[in-house]
C-alpha cells in the first residue's frame, strides 16, 4: 500500500511538472520567445554562481561531518608515508579544484548573454597553451618523484629480520601459516589439500619444515615494531588482503605467490586508546570481488608484544600433530623415544630465536 | 564532388536524390521495414543505437537504484522486490547472488552499451556525414550492420537477465577464475557464457562502426573541409574509433581464452585451484595475464566513453559562448596525446597483483602524463567560456556541468594514478567516486549536452527546455551528493562492492550517509525518466523548428534542411572555406563553414 502511493505521489507530481513545463513553453511563445528565453539565461547565470557559493559550502560542511571518520594516524612505518603522499597531493589538487571552478561558475556569471556584451575573438595563444601543459608537468613529475620514491621504499625487499607470516584467502575465509621453531614455512602443493584429513594448506609432510608449522584461521597476530612480511596466496579465486590501518594491500591470486611487509607501529590496545574506541580492532578485509560472500570476507589482526605473543603462539599446536595425533609428543598416546617433553617445549625456544634477531 | 565519387555507395545515395522532388517521389516507395528499421540511412540508425541506449540506460539505472536500496537500508525488506524478483529477494532482501548480479549488470550495461554503444553510435553516426559534408557512411551497409549486432549483443545479455542461475555477478571486470569455474559463484554459470558471447558481439559491432567512422572522415569529406578545418567533435569520435580498433581485439581475445578455459578445459588463467572441496587439475595459468589483456582495453575504454563526450562539449561551448574553442590545435593535439597514452597505462588498475614493482613505477609515470593532455582540455575550455556571451540553453548547461564533473574526477585521478596512494585507495570506494564523476556521470552529461543540441536536427523539434533545466540542476546536484561524500568512504579504507558493513567495527559507520546517498539516487533516477518522458514526447509533440540553423552555429548540419532526408543535403554537397569556429570574428556573431573568406578576411585555418 505503502509502495503504490509513493509511486502515485511520484506519478502526480511528474505530471504536474510536466503541465507546467509545458505551459511555461507556450507562455514563452506568447510573450514573445526572445524575452522569455533572456530571463531564463538570466535566472540560470545567478543558479551557477548559486551552486558554485553552496557548492564549496557543501565541500566544507560535508569535511565537517565526515572527517572524523576516515582513518586515523597509519597503525605501520610505511603507511605513514603514504598519508604524507595523500596530504601532498590532497594540497596540489585541491588548489586546483578551487581555482578552476571558481573560474568556471565566476565566468559563466560574468559573461552570461547581455545586448552589451561582444564576444571576444580569441581563437588561441601559444604563451598560455605552453603555460598550461608545462605547469601541469612539472607539477605531476614532481609528485610522481615524491609517489617512487616512497613507492620503492615500501615494495622494496623486506628486512632480514622480518617475522614471516603466510596468508591464504578461499571462499570466504582467512588462513594464517607461522613456521615455528625453525623460521621456514614449509613446502605446500595444491593437490594435497584435505580439509577432511587436517590438512587445509595442503601442506607437504615429507617437508620436515611443515612439522612446527603453525596454522590458524580468521585471526592473524603481529608483533608490535617487528617488520613482518605476508606471503599471499589463493586456494581457489583471486582475493586480496587489505589492511586499512596500515595502509597496505595485495591480491592473494591462485597459483602465483605474492608477498608484502610493513612494520607494525602500535598495538591493538594503543591503538584502542588512539582513536578513543575501546570497540577497536584492526580488521583484515578482502579486497576483491571473490563471490556472494565477498562483503563478509573478515580477518583480525592483533598486534602485541613480543610477550604476549609468545604466550599465544606457545598455546597453538602444529598442523602436523593436528593431522597426525600419533606423532604429537603431548598426546598421551605418544610413544615417545626422544628426550624432548612435549609441544611446549619447543614453542618458547623458537620465540626465543626470534626476539635475539 | 570528386571525393564523392569515389565511393559508390555515396554516389548511388546522391544519384537517388537529385531534387526534393524526386526526394519525397523516393519516401513513398520506401517500406516501413526499409526505412525504420533495416534502414542504411546514417541518422536512422544513429537513432536506433539511441534508442536502445536509453533502454539500456533505463535498466541499468533500475538496477543501481535496487543496489542502493541494499547499500542505504540493509537488512530492510521490501515487499516488493520478492513479487517482482521472486527467489532473488525472498521475503523482500536482496540475495548476495542477486546484488553482485546486480552490480556486474550495472557496469556492463553502463560501460559497454550505453555509453559505448549508446553514446559513440549515436553521434558518431548522426554527426560524422553531416559535419564533414558526406550523404552517408563510407559503407551504409556495414554500418547497418554494425547496429544489428548491437543489437543481437543486446538481445544476448538481456536473456541471460532471465536463465534460472542468473546473469554473470563477478563484477563488470569479470576477472577470473572467479568467472571462469562454475563452481565459484551462480553468476559463473550459463550467465557468465552468455555474457562472453554478447560482448564478443558487441566487439564485431564496435569494429565495424569503428572502420567505417574512419573511413568515412578520412574519405568523404567535402570540398574545402581539410582535417584540421573539421569540428572537434569530428576528431573525437575519429580518435574514439581509433581506439576502439586497437583495443577491443585484444578484450575479444582475453574473453575466447576465458571461454576456453571455461568449457574446454584450457589452463589459460588457472593454476592450482581447489574450489569446493575439488581439486582442478590446472596448472601453469596466469589468472593475472587476464587482467592485462581486459585492461588494455579497459583503459582506453573510459576514454573510448569519455572523448565523444568532450568532442561535443567543445562544440557546444563555443557555439553557446559566441567565442571559438580556444587552442583548436592543442585540443586536437590533447586528444591524440591520449589516443596514444591511454594505450600505454593499463596496468594502473593492477599496482597490487604482486605485479614487479619496477614495472609499477614505469605504469605510474605514464599514468600521471596522461593528466597533462587532460589538464590542457580543462583549461582551454576555461578559456573559450571567458569573456564570451554565454546562453545558457539546456545543452549548455550539461557542457558546463561536464567541465566541473571532469576536473572533480580527473583530479582524483591523480591520486589514484601515483601507486603509492593506490595502495591504499585501491578497490575502495574512492576508485568508484573517482570514476563516476569523471567518466560515468560526466559522460553521461556529454550525452545529455549532445542530445539537448542536436535534437532539433534529429527530429524537427525542440525538447522542452524548462524540464531540460529542472534535470539539469537536479542532475548535477544529486550527482555531487552522491558521489562526492564517497571519497570519504574511501578514505575510511571501505571496500567497493560490500553489500552490508554491518560485520565490520572499521566501515559501519557510514549508515545514515548510505541511506542519503541512496535517497538522492531514487531522486535522480525519477527525474531521468522525467528526461526520457520529455524525449519521447517531443519527439512527436515538441515545438517545431522554424529556422535551419536554431543555434545560430556554424558546421555544415545545420545547412540541411530541417527534415533531411537520406543524403540529408536536397542539392550539391556545399563547399567549406573555413574553420567551424568563427564566432564574434570581425564584428560578426557567426560565420558558417560554407561562408567564402572575404577579400581582406584573414582566416584562423
Ligand atoms: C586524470 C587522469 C586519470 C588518472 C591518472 C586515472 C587513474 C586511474 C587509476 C590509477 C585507476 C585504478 C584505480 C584502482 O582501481 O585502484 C583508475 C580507475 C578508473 N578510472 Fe581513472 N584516471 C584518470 C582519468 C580517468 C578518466 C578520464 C576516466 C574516464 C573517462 C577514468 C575512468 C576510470 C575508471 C572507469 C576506473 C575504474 C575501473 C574499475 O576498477 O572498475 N579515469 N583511474
Ligand atoms: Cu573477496
Ligand atoms: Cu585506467
Amino acid at each position: 500500500m505503502q509502495t503504490f502511493f509513493i509511486v502515485a505521489i511520484l506519478i502526480l507530481g511528474f505530471l504536474i511538472t510536466f503541465q507546467i513545463a509545458r505551459a511555461s513553453e507556450y507562455v514563452s511563445v506568447l510573450r514573445g520567445e526572445e524575452k522569455s528565453r533572456k530571463q531564463s539565461n538570466r535566472i540560470n547565470a545567478f543558479l551557477l554562481l548559486l551552486f558554485l557559493i553552496l557548492g564549496l559550502f557543501g565541500v566544507y560542511y560535508c569535511n565537517e561531518k565526515l572527517a572524523g571518520k576516515i582513518l586515523t594516524v597509519s597503525a605501520s612505518y610505511q603507511g605513514e608515508h603514504i598519508d604524507t603522499m595523500l596530504w601532498i597531493t590532497t594540497a596540489i589538487t585541491g588548489i586546483v579544484f578551487f581555482i578552476t571552478h571558481i573560474a568556471l561558475f565566476w565566468f559563466c556569471f560574468k559573461y552570461q548573454e547581455s545586448d552589451n556584451r561582444k564576444a571576444y575573438y580569441y581563437p588561441h595563444n601559444n604563451k598560455l597553451e605552453f603555460i598550461w601543459t608545462v605547469v601541469p608537468a612539472i607539477t605531476l613529475t614532481i609528485l610522481v618523484g615524491y609517489g617512487l620514491y616512497y613507492w620503492f621504499k615500501i615494495t622494496g625487499k623486506a628486512p632480514k629480520n622480518a617475522m614471516v607470516v603466510e596468508v591464504t584467502g578461499s571462499q570466504f575465509q582467512w588462513d594464517f601459516r607461522y613456521p615455528g621453531f625453525d623460521g621456514i614455512l614449509g613446502k605446500k602443493y595444491y593437490r594435497d589439500i584435505n580439509v577432511a584429513a587436517n590438512n587445509p594448506l595442503g601442506q607437504v609432510w615429507d617437508d620436515p619444515a611443515n612439522h612446527d608449522d603453525i596454522h590458524t584461521t580468521g585471526e592473524m597476530h603481529l608483533v608490535v615494531n617487528k617488520p613482518v612480511k605476508l606471503v599471499i596466496g589463493s586456494k581457489d579465486v583471486i582475493h586480496d588482503v587489505g589492511l586499512v590501518h596500515f595502509r597496505m594491500k595485495m591480491d592473494a591470486v591462485p597459483g602465483t605467490p605474492t608477498t608484502m611487509w610493513f612494520t607494525p607501529k602500535y598495538t591493538t590496545a594503543e591503538m584502542k586508546k588512539i582513536t578513543g574506541n575501546p570497540d577497536f580492532v584492526y580488521e583484515l578485509s578482502c579486497d576483491q570481488m571473490c563471490g556472494k560472500g565477498h562483503w563478509s570476507m573478515r580477518g583480525v589482526v592483533v598486534v602485541e608484544t613480543q610477550e604476549e605473543f609468545d604466550q599465544w603462539l606457545i598455546q597453538k599446536k602444529p598442523q602436523y600433530y593436528v593431522a597426525f595425533p600419533d606423532k604429537d609428543p603431548s598426546n598421551p598416546a605418544f610413544k615417545a623415544d626422544s628426550t624432548k617433553s612435549g609441544n611446549a617445549a619447543i614453542i618458547p625456544a623458537n620465540s626465543q630465536v626470534k626476539t635475539k634477531q | 564532388m570528386d571525393a564523392m565519387h569515389a565511393h559508390p555507395g555515396v554516389v548511388s545515395a546522391h544519384e537517388v536524390f537529385p531534387s526534393e522532388a524526386e526526394h519525397h517521389a523516393h519516401h513513398h516507395k520506401q517500406s516501413f521495414i526499409t526505412k525504420y528499421i533495416f534502414s542504411q540511412d546514417h541518422k536512422t540508425i544513429s537513432k536506433q543505437f539511441l534508442i536502445t541506449g536509453i533502454i539500456w540506460a533505463i535498466i541499468g539505472g533500475l538496477f543501481s537504484v535496487l543496489f542502493r536500496l541494499q547499500l542505504g537500508f540493509p537488512g530492510q525488506a521490501f515487499p516488493i522486490l520478492e513479487t517482482v524478483f521472486g527467489k532473488w529477494a525472498p521475503g523482500g532482501e536482496i540475495k548476495p547472488e542477486f546484488y553482485y548480479a546486480l552490480i556486474t549488470m550495472h557496469g556492463t550495461i553502463l560501460v559497454f552499451f550505453v555509453l559505448t554503444a549508446g553514446l559513440s553510435g549515436t553521434f558518431s553516426n548522426f554527426l560524422i556525414p553531416l559535419q564533414v559534408g558526406a550523404r552517408d557512411m563510407a559503407s551504409p551497409f556495414l554500418n547497418m550492420l554494425s547496429y544489428w549486432f548491437f543489437f543481437l549483443a543486446s538481445i544476448v545479455m538481456m536473456s541471460s537477465l532471465f536463465i534460472q542461475t542468473g546473469p554473470a555477478a563477478g563484477g563488470w571486470t569479470v576477472y577470473p577464475p572467479l568467472s571462469a569455474l562454475h563452481e565459484a559463484s551462480e553468476g559463473s554459470k550459463l550467465g557468465m557464457d552468455l555474457w562472453i558471447v554478447s560482448i564478443a558481439l558487441f566487439v564485431v559491432s564496435i569494429l565495424l562502426g569503428g572502420l567505417n567512422y574512419v573511413s568515412t572522415i578520412l574519405n568523404l569529406r567535402t570540398k574545402g573541409m581539410s582535417m584540421t578545418r573539421m569540428p572537434l567533435t569530428i576528431w573525437a569520435f575519429f580518435f574514439t574509433a581509433i581506439m576502439g580498433i586497437v583495443t577491443f581485439p585484444v578484450l575479444l581475445s582475453g574473453l575466447i581464452l576465458l571461454f576456453f578455459d571455461r568449457n574446454l578445459g584450457t589452463s589459460f588463467y588457472l593454476s592450482d585451484i581447489v574450489i569446493n572441496g575439488q581439486i582442478l587439475p590446472n596448472e601453469g595459468g596466469s589468472a593475472i595475464l587476464f587482467q592485462h589483456l581486459f585492461w588494455f582495453l579497459g583503459h582506453p575504454e573510459v576514454y573510448i566513453v569519455i572523448m565523444p563526450a568532450m568532442g561535443i562539449v567543445s562544440e557546444i561551448l563555443s557555439v553557446n559562448s559566441r567565442k571559438p574553442i580556444f587552442g583548436y590545435m592543442a585540443m586536437v593535439g590533447s586528444l591524440f596525446a591520449i589516443t596514444i597514452l591511454s594505450t600505454l597505462v593499463w596496468a594502473h588498475h593492477m599496482f597490487v597483483t604482486g605485479m614487479n614493482p619496477l614495472l609499477g613505477s614505469i605504469f605510474a609515470l605514464l599514468t600521471l602524463l596522461i593528466a597533462v593532455p587532460s589538464a590542457i582540455k580543462v583549461f582551454n575550455w576555461l578559456t573559450t567560456i571567458w569573456r564570451g556571451n554565454i546562453r545558457f540553453t539546456p545543452a549548455m548547461l550539461f557542457a558546463i556541468g561536464f567541465v566541473s564533473l571532469f576536473i572533480s574526477g580527473g583530479l582524483t585521478g591523480i591520486f589514484v594514478g601515483n601507486a603509492t596512494l593506490d595502495i591504499q585507495l585501491h578497490d575502495t570506494m574512492f576508485i568508484i567516486a573517482h570514476f563516476h564523476l569523471v567518466m560515468g556521470v560526466a559522460a553521461f552529461f556529454g550525452m545529455f549536452a549532445g542530445l539537448y543540441h542536436w535534437f532539433p536536427k534529429m527530429f524537427g523539434r525542440y525538447m522542452n527546455p524548462t524540464i531540460g533545466y529542472i534535470h539539469f540542476w537536479v542532475t548535477l546536484i544529486g550527482a555531487y551528493l552522491i558521489f562526492w561524500p564517497m571519497h570519504y568512504q574511501g578514505l575510511a579504507g571501505m571496500p567497493r562492492r560490500y553489500l552490508d558493513k554491518s560485520p565490520w567495527v572499521s566501515f559501519n559507520q557510514f549508515g545514515e550517509l548510505d541511506k542519503m546517498i541512496s535517497v538522492v539516487t531514487i531522486i535522480v533516477f525519477v527525474v531521468q525518466l522525467m528526461f526520457v518522458f520529455n524525449f519521447f514526447y517531443s519527439i512527436f509533440k515538441g515545438r517545431k523548428v522554424t529556422s535551419e540553423n536554431p543555434w545560430k552555429a556554424n558546421t555544415l548540419e545545420w545547412t540541411t534542411p530541417i527534415n533531411p532526408g537520406h543524403g540529408n543535403w536536397t542539392g550539391e554537397i556545399p563547399e567549406v572555406h573555413r574553420w567551424a569556429y568563427d564566432y564574434g570574428k570581425d564584428g560578426k556573431d557567426f560565420i558558417p563553414q560554407t561562408e567564402p573568406v572575404g577579400v581582406n578576411e584573414k582566416i584562423e585555418r
